[in-house]
């Protein structure tokens, strides 16, 4: 699959979520499931102090911050912790809507390490929509504690994008976190996500889909994850997809701020 | 082979196989989502004060569901 | 060309043909295998029990016998510590800044300032400041530190668990509980917090109850009125105990409201399908003590003070202005209080609480100060540094029983949402007709119980 993404249509996407590129370099877009502590991640690079709590769904306003890194400025959005993109809630829409349309020059999935398969699946999920992911390993000082060990490098391996281990918390892990981020963002390391692959059934029916989808959407859009949303029956999906397509109409998705989510 | 029954009729401490989830629309999505997918093993933890909700284990993470809505998942118990 | 994926979905429903759900499910399954394939070959355990401390913690927090004792225990002790904790910081501030008062009165005089000026900026804007700082911010710096330790900790979904039967019953959802959780810092927060509730039914049932839960402008009015009334009157330790079982008391009462309220609005104007329950029980973590101090204190407790301290400065010179304008030869003040004097006496109040609770719209936390400003600019009383001569000023001067106590702390606790949250309900609802509703039901509840209490307490010649 590899990087599909070009810069065709980034800037008049980009207007659709207004005023994110105008003052930073690169837009950076935070995912994760709730209670991995990724407002932590959030508040260690942006320096700010989002409120914090062991709850699913604390984050019900999607928060916007900023760093500096090598003198770029890089805008960090945190998206609504979930544990699916698929289940066409709120804030799977909010998150999903923001990873396909708005395009962040890279997106951090944040993952818990004491629970790492359950995590793993929004991050492939993730990976089929963007391949400029850094998988941020996050709570490695609750996983030592608890005796588990991650292999940091066969996980990037396996998965074809950085992976880092961090304890947001102390910090630790942060300043790799940056480099990373700053490595995908500006393209200095080409990832290569690798796809999950389906069932046979489930691959045909994307081998009869795909060229179709392809012909449409062109490069502007993962036609592979598309397929699987059209076999999905995501309809909302799809029209959110219209609008995006025929240019010039404006996406309604949630503007930056606190109104979103209505 | 071990007989069907659903989530919500096993007893605190065992585990179970998922063989199906029955529930349509959004519900199904959600269950699904949670990772109770076939196949996956589940442990059934412990009861609220109440008796209702139930929290499982969930590929590692304790996740509480009203006794109606794990009724809607089809289990083999897991010796 | 005309680009549209309209028909491909169509396509797509032919594909997936009757499948679609077997199509659905090996979709989700095959992202989770490759997810449990990934993470057996990078996850390595070298201890077998990993989950062991938080099942035994959890065997006991939502034991069948000691998860709810142990719940209204936890409640209970947050409330104590704060009561008995805010107790000397509250009289050192209120001597420290009535001491400024007079100093700053020597200023005007030495100055020779008009008497008008020194009466409205010092007897009207600071001495309202001086009350909100003293009455309401030891409490608010112990409570939230508190507050914010159990939400770290991982104890709140917990509460939720516990709760949910009821919940369910009600016809609500589990997760109500987490934002009335939230409602105890403020209820505009756990407004927001009721985003989290997907179905739209579930999350307007608990946006219209959120109010029923006292906010930190309230509890502390709640406990401030509980221990300047039982000041002196008692020793400090039953005192505090009192106060402890008064407090949590109004919580339990705010609680089983909620649930009823719930429970008629989802059998009437809010009938519908219960949504799918799933609640995390995320790890417990250790939280880190410093972080806490400094997060809850600086942010919440400061902010939350600023906010009271913006508005009840005007709010402040506006009760001396109309303290001291008068008209026909009585105080605007006194005039209004008059008006409301008839329907807050049938309601176990007096004209100048209802007053203040109306001046208090735009945060509840100027409530009481509002209050004790409109009985002091009325009469004489200049010394008012402890909790003792408040509870004089209350009492002797303006015939406060244990039934007005009582009824003040009912309706602080079932009275119209504050400004911010009224708005914070139209922002999220976008309707006019829900905000409204929003309001007029505490306000109902808080009417309807506060005069049958009062009522009943007078026909059985309890006072």
């Amino acid at each position: 699959m590899g990087l599909t993404y070009q810069s065709t249509g980034q800037s008049s996407t980009r207007e659709i979520f207004h005023t994110l590129a105008d003052d930073c370099d690169y837009v950076i877009a935070l995912a994760g499931n709730p209670n991995t502590g990724k407002s932590t991640v959030f508040n260690a690079l942006t320096g700010l102090r989002q409120h914090t709590g062991n709850w699913p769904g604390k984050t019900v306003q999607r928060a916007e911050g900023s760093y500096i890194y090598k003198s770029h400025r890089y805008r960090l959005i945190d998206l609504p912790g979930t544990y699916s993109l698929l289940s066409n809630s709120a804030d799977e829409e909010v998150a999903r809507d923001f990873i396909c349309f708005a395009r962040p020059d890279a997106t951090i999935v944040v993952v818990d390490a004491t629970c790492l398969e359950r995590n793993l699946n929004l991050a492939l999920q993730v990976m089929e929509i963007t391949g400029r992911v850094v998988i941020c390993v996050n709570l490695i000082d609750e996983a030592r504690r608890k005796k588990i060990r991650i292999d940091t490098d066969k996980l990037s391996k396996r998965l074809g994008v950085p992976v880092v281990a961090t304890a947001a918390r102390s910090g630790e892990g942060m300043p790799r976190l940056k480099e990373l981020v700053s490595d995908v963002a500006n393209k200095r390391v080409q990832t290569k996500p690798q796809p999950v692959r389906y069932s046979q059934d489930v691959e045909d029916a994307i081998a009869r889909l795909e060229p179709r989808v392809k012909a449409i959407v062109g490069n502007s859009i993962n036609s592979r994850w598309l397929t699987l949303r059209l076999l999905d029956g995501d309809t909302r999906l799809v029209q959110t997809m219209e609008n995006y397509l025929n240019a010039g109409k404006t996406v309604p998705v949630m503007p930056v701020g606190q109104e979103g989510l209505a | 082979m071990s007989a069907t029954t659903t989530l919500n009729c096993l007893s605190n401490g065992s585990f179970a196989l998922v063989k199906e989830v029955v529930a349509e629309g959004l519900t199904r999505r959600r269950l699904l989502d949670l990772g109770l997918v076939p196949g996956t093993k589940v442990e059934v933890i412990r009861r609220s004060p109440a008796g209702d909700p139930i929290a499982f284990n969930i590929r590692g993470a304790v996740i509480a569901l009203r006794r109606d809505v794990a009724g809607q998942v089809l289990v083999s118990p897991w010796k | 060309m005309q680009k549209s994926l309209i028909p491909l979905l169509e396509d797509a429903q032919e594909i997936a043909g009757l499948r679609r759900n077997q199509l659905q499910d090996n979709i989700v399954a095959s992202i989770y295998s490759t997810a449990e394939q990934i993470a057996g070959e990078v996850v390595s355990h070298t201890s077998p029990k990993r989950q062991d401390l938080d099942r035994q913690i959890d065997n006991i927090l939502t034991s069948p016998i000691w998860g709810f004792p142990i719940m209204f225990g936890v409640l209970a002790v947050v409330f104590w510590v704060t009561i008995v904790g805010a107790n000397i910081p509250s009289n050192l501030l209120a001597t420290g800044l009535f001491w400024i008062e007079e100093r700053l009165t020597d200023l005007f005089m030495a100055l020779n300032a008009p008497g008008w000026l020194h009466g409205f900026l010092v007897l009207g804007v600071y001495r309202s400041l001086a009350w909100v700082v003293s009455v309401m911010l030891p409490p608010m710096a112990i409570f939230f530190p508190l507050f914010t330790l159990l939400e770290d900790l991982g104890y709140l979904p917990r509460v939720a668990f516990n709760l949910d039967r009821f919940f369910k019953k009600a016809g609500a959802h589990g997760k109500q509980a987490l934002t009335m959780s939230m409602g105890f810092g403020c209820n505009a927060a756990g407004i927001i917090a009721c985003r989290i509730i997907e179905s739209p039914r579930e999350r307007l049932i608990a946006t219209l109850t959120n109010n029923f839960v006292p906010c930190n402008g309230r509890f502390p009015t709640l406990i401030a009125l509980v221990s300047i009334f039982i000041a002196g009157s008692v020793s400090l330790s039953l005192s505090s105990f009192i106060a402890t079982l008064t407090v949590a008391g109004l919580v339990v009462f705010g609680i089983t409201v909620t649930l009823a309220i719930s429970w008629l609005l989802s059998i009437t104007i809010l009938r519908g399908e219960l949504s799918s329950f799933a609640l995390e029980l995320p790890p417990y973590r250790r939280p880190l003590l410093g972080q806490v101090l400094v997060r809850s204190v600086l942010d919440r407790t400061i902010f939350v003070l600023s906010r009271a301290v913006v508005i009840a400065a005007p709010a402040g010179g506006l009760i001396w202005i109309l303290a001291n304008t008068t008209v026909d030869g009585a105080s605007l003040l006194s005039t209004l209080a008059g008006w409301l004097d008839t329907p807050a006496k049938f309601m176990g109040l007096d004209g100048f609480i209802l007053l203040a609770f109306i001046l208090g719209l735009p945060a509840n936390e100027i409530v009481l100060p509002i209050l004790l400003m409109s009985y002091v600019c009325g009469g004489a009383m200049t010394e008012l540094a402890s909790l003792a001569d408040l509870r004089h000023l209350l009492v002797e001067q303006h015939g406060w029983t244990w039934l007005t106590a009582l009824c003040t702390m009912i309706f602080s606790l079932c009275h119209w949402p504050c400004g911010t949250t009224l708005l914070t309900i139209q922002r999220e609802q976008r309707s006019r007709r829900w905000t409204l509703l929003a309001a007029l039901i505490p306000t109902a509840v808080g009417v309807v119980v506060c005069v049958f209490i009062n009522n009943l307490v007078r026909l059985l010649d309890l006072v």
